[in-house]
Formats: structure tokens, C-alpha cells, sequence
């Protein structure tokens, strides 16, 4: 029956997701904090250096307070998370907020621009095969799509980077292969971590575009006559993107993982590059800082996915699952 | 409602075999590289960073060590590492799924979440977690990608399991006391390894991926071993001087991507084929189908008010193979036409026909099928080719059609008011004020309560019944020619069937609307109706005014038939013993047999199999069509149906009087 005058729908729906963001916030302080814990041998002696004396180590051990209880130790990494302090590197004692503050915009800029990207070219793409190549129309098309798009979709964005960097960068000279000094440098990193995704999410789209134009609502749409952009992008670009997200979601999040691993193809200075240095030299701070803000993206990408989604799909609000 | 046929197709599985071949060879490769190329691999050699020749097909490295045997021998490493590492995941992640799903609904419940949130974090950055607390290395990357993999293993285990665990055969363990673990050990694990293998192939690709990757990055593999991340993140330092170095490491990760990746979908593409959801129409095999020899009379009783004109209409499959196979007939103004029969029978497809909307692929062709208005040129409805835009105006705004399955029929994405005005406005130019009013006058005709706030809800929001009243009201809203009503009560419970049919009649007294009405009901249409076509196969085989079928002048024996297994509808709406709403089953309970498939249909009666009347004659001979009357013909061999009808029985003796009263 109609539930119309019920409380406003995207309450329960606000509750649940700020439920879930509050979850996953909680486990990434907990496994960053754990980073330390767990962490084979004694985390004094990387951080007093080689070649410290007993002594040092100890009056390091003290600095660092991990002489005391772990739920002290706890207390006090959230304590001083809630004023915004990251601790120290080891290595180059600057503030990890610091660092953080110096490179996360970096890291942004690409993952953005990549998002973007992939939404405006994978969509479009995805929806226009599945339009030309409906009733099995077109079939070396669809054939030549599926293909390429499997090809290169599954290729990893470090092959893909090396690739562009010797042929675009090297071979061509078009632009700058390393760095971020000149805003054509950004270029191919995104491309390269974009290019992928793009390949996976066109698939899906294609395959949901198709599902879409075989519904009942699609073909009411068609009774009416309407003109084919009206058709297309009203009555089955809202649909498709509701599936199409829930599913593409994993991959938008994963991003930031390709990201890292693409800033060092291109020698981007974001929080990847660092990270990884940090990981190598063992500066376990550096580390913390790194995980829980790349954490709080992916959890933020996520956020904003679902949301896009309540808003595209009024039953998702209500917490209904989709389709008859 | 389309008779293409579901066929499953015997096809060698073209990716699952390729996938399988590549993942062989790469296997074999891991087994001997290390010992056909080993020496080569390791030996120092006088020329460093060599490009390619015929020595040294990749070059040679910083070391001269050639650089082809290197990439060949790392295949071993690698594998190795992605091998562990996948069972790592499948293995920690089908026991948390397994633990999961045995341990209660309110545990499983937030155990699911957990899990859900977890694949939503980004593999790499866990694993680069878990490599940064176990020193960077191969252990730490392999531990570290196995544990990013759990969760999706977790996942599919206990979905997977719950959806078995639904099934008969685990109920009846369950009600034999067998407990949960043996539960699913013995009887669940079993039923969900299809899709398991599938993820631990495509598992085995990421993870191969992933763990090229932190070699890559320098976490990974340690010199002096390498893996092939190893061996490319050399060859990027070396691009400018020989960048033949970086292509063995990176076709390799590529083939073995794709080689586990075809392998996943492959099967997964089986399984699916497997279930049977393949509507693959059957190429080739132009069976041309034979055409009646009658063509039934041209416009022998087309009278000049008529709105809709059909004749000799076929609907075909690209095959060729006709749907519906030579069907005349037409609507006269303010006429309520009916066409019943079972699935099958074509009813759905002329009527979509008609409405100039066959589902892709099919395509009409008629000597005649046009909409006649008195005001304009007829408009052709089966002509080829697209349609410009004062055609569609006049198709979208001359013909009004009401569809079976309102809850199916409305976007669910889009509130109802732009649904219904959309007509209106992007047709007629109507302004948003406008059309808002107009559908509120339309909304109150087909009595739903406050249809400003109904404007306003999305099609969820409203029950099934009021969907359907709605888009009747939509189908109204240009006041249309003709209104199409493609089974328009099947999907709905009784009390709102009788509702519908009265608002479809009210809608035909208001506004002079010809209808035609599709069901499978001859109850419902014999009630609603004027005029009544039975379609069997894709033909017409009976013609008749519903006041004829009444008073139980049939003759067809498919006609008879469709009677003794219908209970008739009570003259005060209240159809006790329905059939079977949904499909329509009821009636095949009662004809005994099916309804040949249209590439199957005989040479003779398609009906003989079925028919307890039958004649040595109708097993080849196409029954002929005899006009009896005006609008009254029949189709059969039977000698005793082509007998002159009474007088009195003309195309519209009888309308309405006892049809309206009996739902009004
Ligand atoms: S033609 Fe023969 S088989 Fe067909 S309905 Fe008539 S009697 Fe039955």
C-alpha cells in the first residue's frame, strides 16, 4: 500500500550510512593503531635508528610512550588524532600532519580527475554500444567492444603507465612523464590509472543499458515516442546508473589503490610515493598517517556513491531492494 | 510474452577454453623455466643493457643477463606467490563465510555488514597495511594480498549458502536434527563450488596483479629473487636505454590476467548458460512458414468509421520463421474488440503490432495495418523504417495502451507526474501547469484520491491496482483513437480486475474510445467486449460477437474448448473460481496438451493434436476460413461450422445492453 506520510525516508536512510562511516573510521584508528602493536621486533629500536645505544632505545621507548599499558597507548593515539597530531617520522622528525597536509592534494587531484574521467567516458561509452548493438545488431561491434574492453581492462595500471610513459612520453615526447610540475604531467598518470576502470565500468554499463532497454517502463517509454536523447538519457540513464554504481562503486574505491601504485610510475609526489618510501625505511608514523587518510577517502568515495544513489533511486532510500 | 524460443546452445565454451590453455601453458612454463633457462637466466653477461636481437630477444639487464630467460624463469615466483596467496583467500574466506552463516541470524546479519565494508576497502592500501606491520618482503605481500581477498570469499560462502540452505533438501536435513557445520559440509559446500572456482579464478587474477604490483612498488619480491613485478619495475628504470626490457614482464602479468580472467568468466558464462537464460534466437534455418491458402476476405466488411484495419498480418522472427501468421480483422468506432487464446497464440504480439511497438527484432508486414481517422490520412503502422516526428506525434497521442503489468510498466526512477504529462508535453506543447491539470481531471476519472499528491509519488509508492487505474489514465490523457490493452487485469487480484475492467468501459461510454483488449480470459472478454477474435497458433480461428458467444453459439471446437474450461463470470461482477490470474494456467489444465511452438506448427490444423473433434483431414489440409457473416467467421473443417448463422446475429447485435450492466 502507500506509505506516503511516513517519517521522511532519508532519515533512516542518513542514520544508516553515517552508522556505517562511523564503523569503518573506528576499524581504520583501531588497525593503524594496531600497525604499531603488531608489528614484528621493537618498534623503539627502528625508530632511535641503527645505531642507537640501549639507552637511547629507551629514553625513545619513553618518548614514544610505548612503555606504557596498550589501552593507555590507545587512549592516547586517539586522544591525539582528535587534535589533528599524527606523531613524528621517525626518519626525518617533520609533523605526519605535515607531510599529509603537503602531498594529500596531490593524491586528490589524480583520484578526482580519475573518477571523472571514468564516469564521463565509461558511461557514455558503455550506454552507446548497447544502444547500436540492441537486438543483436551489430555484432562485430559488440564483438570488437567486448574485446578490447577485456584486453585492456584487465591490464594493471602499472603496465599500462610503462606503456604510456615509453610511447607517449618517450617515443612521441608529448609529455612530461615524471613529476607534477607542469599541469600537462597530469595527463598521463590519470590516464593511466583511468584507462582501466574505464574498459571495466563501460562493460557493465553496457551489459545494465541492455537489461534496461528490455524492461516493461522502457517500453512504456517507446509508446510514448519519444525523441531518442529524451528517451535515453531519462528513462534509461537513471536506471542503469543505479546498478551500474552499486556495482562500479568497489571499483571507484579501489582507485585510490591504483593510484598509489601509479604515483610511483610517474614519480607523482602524493601520498602513495610516500607511503611507500615510508613503508621501506620502516617509519611506521609516516605509515599510520598515510592508511587512515587514504581509509578516510575510500570510506568518503563510498559515501558519496551511496548517496548519488539514494538521490537516483528513491527506493534505495527506503531501503527496498530494487526491481520487481 | 514473446514466442521466441529459449534454447540452450551446445557451444564449445570459446573463453573457458582459451582461458584454460593459457593457465596450462604458463603452469608448464613454471615447471621447467627455472630448469631449461635457469643457468641462462643467472649467467653475467660482457654486453649490459643490450637491446633486442637475435642473441637476446628481450636484451639484456644492468648485469648482462638475458633478459628473455629471466622473464621465462620468474613465471615460476610468480605463479607461486598468486597461487598462495588466492588460497590464502578462498581458504581464511569460505571458513569466515561458513562461520558466518552458522552462527544465527543476528550475528550473521552484522557479520555480513563487516564483510560488506570490508570489500569496499581498497585492496592495495590493506595490503599495504599489512606489508608496512610485517616488513616488506614476499611473505608479508602474499599474507597481505590473501587477507584482501577474504572478504569477497567470505561473501559468496554465506549468500551463496543462504540461498541453498532455502532449498528442499537442506530443509529436510535441518528437520532431522543434521547440525549446521555437517549441514554445510555435506550439503551446501558441495552445491556452491561452481561459483567459488569461479572467484578463485578471478581471484587468482588480482591477486597475480596485486602482487606484481608490490614488486613493483619495491614491497614485493627482494633482489636477487624476482617475479615479473620485480623484473618491469627494473625494466621502467631502464625505458630510455632499453625499453625491450620492460615488455617481457608486462605481456606476461597481461596474459596472465587475462588467461585466469577468461577462465572466471568462461565459467561463469557456462553456468549461466547452464540455467537456461539464453533467449538466443536460432539463426539460420529459414523455414518459411506455410501461409494459409485463404487469404481471409480483404475488406469485405470494413466499414467506412473504422479506426484500426488489419489485414493479412504477420509478425516474423528474423529467421522468418511467423509468429502470427495471417490475421484480418478491424475495430469500428467506439467498438470494443477482444482477442483471447493461450500464451503463445500471438494475441500480444498483434496487439503490440497494432501499437506499432514489437519488441526488437520481430517485424510486421500487412497488406493492410493502419489507424483511420476521418480528420487525417491513415496512418500506416507496419511500414519499415523510422518514423518522423508527426508521425510519432500522432502515434503517441492517437493511440493510448494500457500494459499488463502496472508495476512493471511505470520508471521506477521518475516521479508519476512526469510520467503521465510527458506525452502531453513533449508531443502537444502542453505547459507543465497544464498537463498537471489535465492529468488530475484523469486521475479523478479513474477514481484515485488526491491526485495532486499521486502526481507527486513515485510508482512504488502506490498500490497495484491504483498503478494500473493510473496508467489507464495516462493512456486516456490525449484522448486517443484507440486504446490498446495488452492484458491489462492479468496481473491483478480479482476485486481490482472487475475495477479496471469497469473504468475501461466507463472511458469507452465517456469518450467514444475503440478499444482493443487482449486476454487470455474468455470470461473477462466476453464481458467487456463487442466483438471477439480466438487466436490459436497465430491465426484467427473464430470471429464472433460476444452476445453470440453468450448464448453459446460458438463453433470452433478451440472456442467450445476455451468455454467448458473457463467458469463463466457472474452476470454481478463477482467472478468466483477465476483462473489462475498470473498465466493463465488454468486452461491448459483443462485442454489437454500444448500449443505447437511456431517453428513446429503442422501443415494441417495447428489445433488437430488437441482437438477431440478431429478429422483425418485436418492433419494436412490448413482449415479453411469461411465467412459466415459480416464479422462472424470460422476456421475449421468441421462440416457442421460453416452452417449459415440466424439473422440476428450482426457485428453489433447485443452490444453493451447485458455487458454493461454486468460490472457497471
Ligand atoms: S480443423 Fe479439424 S482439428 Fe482443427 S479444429 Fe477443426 S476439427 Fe479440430
Amino acid at each position: 500500500m502507500a506509505v506516503l506520510d511516513e517519517a521522511p525516508p532519508w532519515l533512516g536512510f542518513a542514520a544508516r550510512r553515517l552508522g556505517g562511516v562511523l564503523l569503518v573510521l573506528t576499524a581504520l584508528v583501531v588497525i593503524t593503531f594496531a600497525i604499531v602493536q603488531l608489528m614484528p621486533g621493537d618498534p623503539a629500536r627502528v625508530a632511535a635508528g641503527a645505531n642507537a645505544t640501549p639507552d637511547q632505545i629507551t629514553r625513545m621507548r619513553h618518548d614514544l610512550g610505548l612503555d606504557r599499558s596498550v589501552p593507555a597507548q590507545f587512549v592516547d593515539y586517539v586522544g591525539n588524532l582528535l587534535h589533528g597530531d599524527l606523531g613524528r617520522s621517525f626518519h626525518t622528525q617533520e609533523n605526519v600532519a605535515d607531510i599529509v597536509a603537503d602531498r594529500l592534494p596531490y593524491t586528490a587531484e589524480l583520484a578526482l580527475l580519475g573518477i571523472v574521467v571514468i564516469l564521463v567516458v565509461a558511461i557514455p561509452l558503455g550506454m552507446l554500444v548497447a544502444v547500436l548493438c540492441q537486438n543483436g545488431r551489430r555484432r562485430r561491434l559488440d564483438g570488437a567492444f567486448t574485446f578490447v574492453t577485456g584486453f585492456v581492462g584487465s591490464t594493471p595500471e602499472y603496465v599500462l603507465g610503462t606503456l604510456l610513459v615509453y610511447v607517449v612520453g618517450i617515443k612521441l615526447g608529448w609529455l612530461p612523464v615524471a613529476g607534477a610540475a607542469t599541469v600537462d604531467a597530469l595527463v598521463l598518470p590519470v590516464v593511466a590509472i583511468s584507462l582501466g576502470p574505464v574498459c571495466t565500468i563501460a562493460r557493465i554499463v553496457r551489459r545494465e543499458t541492455a537489461v534496461v532497454l528490455g524492461q516493461d517502463y522502457f517500453r512504456t517509454a517507446r509508446g510514448r515516442r519519444l525523441p531518442a536523447r529524451r528517451l535515453y538519457l531519462r528513462h534509461a540513464l537513471p536506471n542503469l546508473l543505479t546498478s551500474t554504481l552499486t556495482l562500479a562503486g568497489l571499483l571507484l574505491a579501489g582507485l585510490l589503490g591504483g593510484t598509489v601504485i601509479a604515483e610511483s610510475v610517474f614519480a607523482w609526489p602524493g601520498l602513495g610515493t610516500r607511503v611507500v618510501e615510508a613503508i621501506t625505511q620502516r617509519d611506521l608514523p609516516v605509515v599510520q598517517g598515510v592508511v587512515l587518510v587514504l581509509g578516510s577517502l575510500a570510506c568518503l568515495i563510498n559515501l558519496l556513491i551511496d548517496v548519488v544513489l539514494g538521490l537516483l533511486d528513491p527506493r534505495t532510500l527506503s531501503g527496498k531492494a530494487a526491481g520487481s | 510474452m514473446t514466442a521466441t524460443r529459449v534454447r540452450k546452445r551446445a557451444r564449445p565454451n570459446a573463453m573457458l577454453v582459451t582461458g584454460l590453455v593459457g593457465l596450462t601453458a604458463l603452469f608448464v612454463l613454471a615447471v621447467v623455466a627455472p630448469w631449461i633457462w635457469g643457468d641462462r637466466a643467472d649467467e653475467l653477461g660482457p654486453s649490459v643493457h643490450l637491446g633486442s636481437s637475435g642473441e637476446h630477444w628481450l636484451g639484456t639487464d644492468a648485469l648482462g643477463r638475458d633478459l628473455f630467460a629471466r622473464t621465462l624463469v620468474a613465471t615460476r615466483l610468480t605463479l607461486e606467490l598468486a597461487a598462495l596467496a588466492t588460497a590464502i583467500a578462498s581458504i581464511a574466506g569460505t571458513v569466515l563465510g561458513t562461520l558466518i552463516w552458522v552462527s544465527g541470524p543476528r550475528v550473521r546479519a552484522v557479520g555480513l555488514r563487516v564483510v560488506d565494508v570490508m570489500i569496499s576497502y581498497p585492496a592495495v592500501i590493506l595490503a599495504l597495511t599489512i606489508a608496512a606491520i610485517l616488513d616488506p618482503g614476499p611473505k608479508a605481500c602474499v599474507i597481505a594480498i590473501g587477507v584482501a581477498g577474504c572478504p569477497s570469499f567470505a561473501r559468496l560462502t554465506a549468500n551463496l549458502a543462504a540461498s541453498v540452505a532455502g532449498r528442499d533438501f537442506v530443509a529436510t536435513a535441518r528437520l532431522l536434527g543434521v547440525p549446521s557445520l555437517r549441514l554445510m559440509r555435506r550439503h551446501i559446500l558441495p552445491n556452491i563450488a561452481e561459483p567459488l572456482l569461479v572467484l578463485v579464478s578471478v581471484s587468482f587474477a588480482h591477486s597475480l596483479m596485486a602482487l606484481s604490483g608490490l614488486s613493483f612498488l619495491g614491497l614485493g619480491v627482494q633482489l636477487p629473487d624476482y617475479d615479473w613485478g620485480q623484473l618491469l619495475s627494473t625494466g621502467l628504470q631502464s625505458l630510455y636505454t632499453n625499453p625491450a626490457e620492460a615488455v617481457g614482464p608486462a605481456v606476461a602479468i597481461v596474459l596472465a590476467g587475462l588467461s585466469a580472467g577468461f577462465v572466471g568468466d568462461g565459467l561463469a558464462a557456462r553456468a549461466a548458460s547452464t540455467s537456461g537464460n539464453s533467449a538466443a534466437v536460432k539463426p539460420g534455418s529459414r523455414k518459411a512458414s506455410a501461409s494459409a491458402p485463404v487469404a481471409t476476405g480483404t475488406d469485405h466488411s470494413v466499414p467506412d468509421d473504422a479506426v484500426l484495419v488489419v489485414s493479412d498480418l504477420r509478425v516474423r522472427r528474423p529467421d522468418g520463421t511467423a509468429l502470427v501468421d495471417g490475421v484480418t480483422f478491424h475495430i469500428g468506432a467506439a467498438e470494443i474488440v477482444g482477442v483471447v487464446g493461450e500464451s503463445g497464440s500471438g494475441k500480444s504480439l498483434t496487439a503490440m503490432a497494432a501499437a506499432r511497438l514489437l519488441p526488437g527484432g520481430l517485424r510486421a508486414e500487412a497488406h493492410a495495418l493502419e489507424l483511420r481517422n476521418p480528420g487525417a490520412e491513415p496512418l500506416a503502422l507496419a511500414a519499415p523504417g523510422r518514423d518522423g516526428a508527426a508521425v510519432r506525434r500522432r502515434l503517441a497521442t492517437e493511440i493510448g495502451i494500457v500494459y499488463q503489468d502496472p508495476s512493471a510498466s511505470f520508471n521506477p526512477a521518475l516521479r508519476l507526474g512526469g510520467q503521465l504529462t510527458e506525452t502531453l508535453r513533449v508531443h502537444l506543447g502542453v505547459s507543465r501547469r497544464e498537463a498537471r491539470e489535465r492529468a488530475v481531471e484523469q486521475l479523478e476519472f479513474v477514481r484515485i484520491v488526491d491526485p495532486e499528491a499521486r502526481l507527486r509519488a513515485y510508482p512504488h509508492e502506490l498500490s497495484g491496482g491504483m498503478r494500473q487505474r493510473a496508467m489507464i489514465a495516462s493512456a486516456l490523457l490525449t484522448r486517443p483513437r484507440l486504446i490498446i490493452a495488452d492484458e491489462p487485469t492479468t496481473a491483478l487480484d480479482v476485486t481490482v480486475q472487475a475495477e479496471v475492467l469497469a473504468l475501461l468501459r466507463a472511458a469507452n461510454r465517456r469518450d467514444g474510445t475503440a478499444m482493443l483488449f487482449i486476454s487470455h480470459d474468455i470470461g473477462v472478454v466476453t464481458d467487456l467486449c463487442d466483438r471477439v477474435l480466438v487466436m490459436y497458433a497465430g491465426r484467427l480461428v473464430e470471429e464472433l460477437t460476444a452476445a453470440e458467444l453468450r448464448d453459446g453459439h460458438a463453433r470452433h471446437p478451440y472456442t467450445k474448448a476455451l468455454l467448458a474450461a473457463t467458469p463463466r463470470l457472474e452476470p454481478d461482477g463477482e467472478a468466483d473460481g477465476k483462473l489462475d490470474a498470473e498465466t493463465g494456467d488454468g486452461l491448459l489444465a483443462a485442454i489437454p496438451g500444448r500449443p505447437p511452438q511456431p517453428d513446429e506448427r503442422p501443415a494441417g490444423c495447428a489445433f488437430a493434436d488437441r482437438c477431440a473433434a478431429v478429422l483425418p483431414v485436418c492433419r494436412d489440409t490448413p482449415p479453411p476460413v469461411r465467412v459466415l457473416a459480416p464479422g462472424r467467421t470460422v476456421a475449421c473443417h468441421l462440416p457442421e461450422t460453416g452452417a449459415p448463422v440466424p439473422v440476428q446475429a450482426g457485428p453489433k447485435a447485443g452490444r453493451h445492453d447485458a455487458a454493461v450492466e454486468a460490472v457497471g
